[in-house]
């Protein structure tokens, strides 16, 4: 049996590469894939701590979020690259540093 | 050190390689690519948990619909090309055939060791993450945030038609920067 710590620290490995990809890449597609690493490293810790948790095994709250958890990633997926697409149009750029029509 | 050890320091080492992959490679088709082999990495160690239903969700909704998703709007939009030279592509297709004759093979295996000695506890075995276990769980005791999910992707759906839809009066074609330029 893995220990549970070792998910975890994967689990933190990956929500810190994911968080790395969204602060600082400038391409839009990658801040959008680094959010779904993150995304992803949330999912890992519910399902790590259902299985080595003191809860029954029949109770699978861990699971059941991580599956709502994978809507909502579909959910923004469409959405932020349906947004990228449009800015795209406009734009001609998908570069965040060029988009600074908000910026005072 | 035990099997299951071992093997979550292999699955987790190409994870976290492509983790880094996806964050350090300055090609957005790399990044997705390195996403993809993330997101199976992810899978196996949902297996490793017991959580067999929610492995196959990872490679249906991410795997298949997500990264494809990710791939066609970079491959829409562009941006700077990368032609592979014609030695790499014959390189790469041998590899391609190589690891798709290994995936038959491994397959067969199993499907055919399964058929010759079939066990009467694969049920049993199957404890955890069954699609069955989630789904009463979804749809008694989380109907409501199922249901607020399901809530979400109808508007989600919505706004990306709305959003994606060709402005009045653009020309032809995704790229299209304003009529008046």
């Amino acid at each position: 049996m893995v220990p549970l710590s070792w998910y975890l620290m994967l689990a933190a490995f990956l929500f810190s590469c994911g968080l790395y990809g969204a602060l600082a890449r400038r391409n839009a597609i990658a801040m959008l894939m680094g959010i779904e690493l993150m995304l992803n490293a949330a999912n890992i810790n519910l399902v790590a701590f259902w299985r080595h948790g003191v809860g029954p095994m029949e109770d699978l709250t861990g699971q059941a979020f991580a599956v709502l958890i994978i809507g909502l990633a579909a959910a923004e997926a469409a959405v932020g690259l349906a947004l990228i697409i449009a800015v795209y149009r406009e734009r001609r750029t998908i570069d965040v540093d060029e988009l600074d029509l908000l910026s005072g | 050190m035990s099997w299951s050890l071992l093997f979550f320091l292999l699955v987790g080492a190409v994870s976290l390689a492509a983790a880094l992959g996806v964050v350090t490679s300055r090609q957005p088709v790399h990044s997705a690519l390195f996403l993809l082999t993330n997101f199976a990495t992810l899978a196996v160690l949902y297996i490793t948990l017991d959580a067999q239903f929610l492995a196959a969700a990872q490679v249906i909704v991410y795997a298949g619909g997500i990264v494809i998703l990710i791939l066609f709007v970079i491959m829409l939009i562009g941006g700077d090309t990368n032609d592979f030279s014609a030695a790499q592509r014959a390189w790469s297709r041998t590899v391609g055939m190589a690891l798709g004759i290994i995936l038959l093979l491994v397959i067969s295996y199993s499907a055919l060791s399964r058929m010759m000695a079939p066990s009467e506890d694969t049920a049993a075995l199957l404890q955890g993450g069954t699609p069955e276990a989630v789904g009463i769980e979804l749809f008694t005791k989380y109907i409501l945030p199922f249901e607020l999910v399901a809530l979400l992707l109808l508007v989600a759906l919505i706004g990306a038609l709305v959003l994606g839809r060709q402005q009045e009066g653009a020309s032809e074609g995704i790229p299209s920067v304003k009529a008046n330029e």
